[in-house]
């Protein structure tokens, strides 16, 4: 095994050209139980943590550039406001000392089904900034997924950041497991109102071969709330709309059974998840409007 | 290849190491410290926890290669830590700055003859070590969090030691060696 430490992100690039097996290495909290418990023996492991401008972000007009090491705890910390959902899901990862080093780059890179950020950045929407020495691209969140740890990456491309849209409404994330720290996601459902398109954004995780959104659902929620007027009336979500949403969200799950639950318990969460985040988020949208109307 | 870093204050020059191995190992046996725990080898557990530049994370979890000219303090250099942090918020009149770049003296880098800091104290009174093995990540979570919120919650000190598995106590005595050390961290001011 050989050890690539580049000092720039040009020089990782270069790195990355010459050695496309080489294995990025930045918080290491996937990586590293990989080499410890010998599932992995890469030729090369590329450390990313002497490029500083990994682990900064930027608010932008109307997303944030959120380095592809930024741990998790900054995310808390830092961008509840902007990215509230993702802000969330940051809290739900492992432990203190795993969400100072772990980052959405990370989740992005191993691409597994359970990875937390997922669901939010699938519903806050969210493009991933990945470069080679052939030049760089984003793509969408919604392309970046293909297969149970697999991505859209090159052979020799790196994550460089991720463009999350900021919130234009309430977020929510909720997660399912047997204890609040150290889980892996049972499953998990990331859900975003944004008033400023009259459209809801879903993001599921774990129950699916990839973090998927629920379209269908999506689709019919985002129709019955226009037909009802409910963005302008801020009235409560009829029970018989929220249950078919959740129906929807369930049905779009792709589940297996596995050690940590089964494929129909999975499905039952997944709505179960999909009713509630709906009702806070509600909720919350529709106090801000009562707020907002109040002091005009 | 070859890693040389601060451990405690002091440098050291690791040789011969392997390129897929971590720190955890590197600590425990390269550098004599045995302090820091190896257990479960995946984050779960957090008895390697050690602060890698002042913040707490999984020795094991951290590749050897990317401490390379960074600061590391384990629970062998705690106390002595917790002596220059005291020092550099009230009376011997050092800045935080110099604490943060402190330089170790004496026997520091193994603790051996060094006073106990006071969560350290504070875990023995409580009654919070029965077999020890979970006590050094748990210590340097907990001091940790002492720094950061002097007057943590019940909830902020289960939050702050969630990483950390103990299978002895129950946790209740680790609660109350944490109370007890924010209590005489208050009194001390």
């Amino acid at each position: 095994m050989d050890f690539l430490r580049p000092a720039s992100w040009e020089e990782a690039l270069a790195a990355k050209a010459e050695h496309p097996t080489a294995v990025p290495i930045a918080g290491g909290t996937d990586v590293m139980v990989e080499i410890n418990f010998d599932h992995r023996r890469p030729e090369y492991l590329m450390d990313l943590n002497r490029i500083g401008d990994l682990s900064e972000w930027e608010v932008g007009e109307e997303s944030v550039r959120l380095g592809a090491s930024v741990p998790y705890t900054a995310i808390m910390e830092n961008l509840r406001a902007e990215l509230p959902g993702l802000a969330l899901a940051s809290h739900t990862v492992a432990s203190p000392q795993i969400r100072n080093r772990g980052g959405v780059g990370g989740n992005l890179g191993t691409a597994s089904p359970a990875g937390d950020a997922h669901p939010a950045l699938l519903a806050a929407g969210a493009e991933v900034e990945v470069e080679s020495v052939r030049g760089a691209r984003r793509i969408p969140i919604d392309e970046f997924y293909k297969g149970v740890k697999r991505n859209a990456l090159a052979p020799d491309e790196l994550i460089r950041a991720v463009h999350v849209k900021k919130a234009d409404g309430p977020q929510q994330f909720s997660k399912v497991g047997t204890r609040n720290a150290m889980v892996i996601a049972v499953c998990a459902f990331g859900l975003a109102l944004h008033p400023a398109t009259r459209t809801v954004r879903t993001g599921i995780g774990s129950a699916a071969p990839t973090p998927v959104r629920a379209k269908a659902a999506e689709e019919f929620l985002n129709a019955a709330l226009e037909e009802g007027g409910f963005w302008e009336n801020g009235k409560i979500i009829t029970p018989s709309v929220a249950k078919q949403f959740a129906d929807l969200c369930s049905a779009s799950c792709n589940p297996i059974d596995d050690v940590r639950g089964t494929a129909s318990y999975r499905r039952h969460a997944v709505g179960v998840m999909a009713r509630r985040t709906l009702t806070w988020t509600w909720e919350s949208y529709r106090g801000t409007r009562r707020t907002t109307e109040g002091a005009a | 290849m070859r890693v040389n870093f601060t451990v405690n204050g002091r440098p050291q020059e690791a040789d011969d190491v392997w390129e897929g191995e971590s720190l955890l190992y590197v600590l425990r046996e390269r550098l004599g410290l045995p302090g820091s725990k190896n257990a479960c080898e995946q984050g779960e557990c957090g008895s390697c926890t050690v602060r890698l530049d002042g913040v707490p994370v999984c020795s094991c979890l951290v590749a050897a290669g990317q401490v390379e000219g960074r600061e590391v303090v384990t629970v062998e250099g705690l106390a002595d830590y917790a002596k220059q942090r005291a020092c550099a918020s009230d009376a011997c009149g050092t800045s935080l700055q110099n604490a943060q770049q402190w330089q170790a003296k004496g026997d520091s880098h193994t603790g051996e003859g060094t006073e106990l800091s006071p969560v350290q104290q504070a875990f023995i009174d409580a009654g919070a070590v029965q077999c020890g093995f979970c006590t050094p990540g748990l210590l340097v979570a907990a001091d940790e969090m002492l720094e950061r919120n002097p007057t943590p919650t019940d909830a902020d000190i289960r939050e702050a030691l969630s990483g950390n598995l103990c299978r002895c106590t129950g946790y209740e005595k680790i609660m109350d060696a944490v109370r007890l050390a924010a209590a005489r961290q208050g009194e001390a001011v």
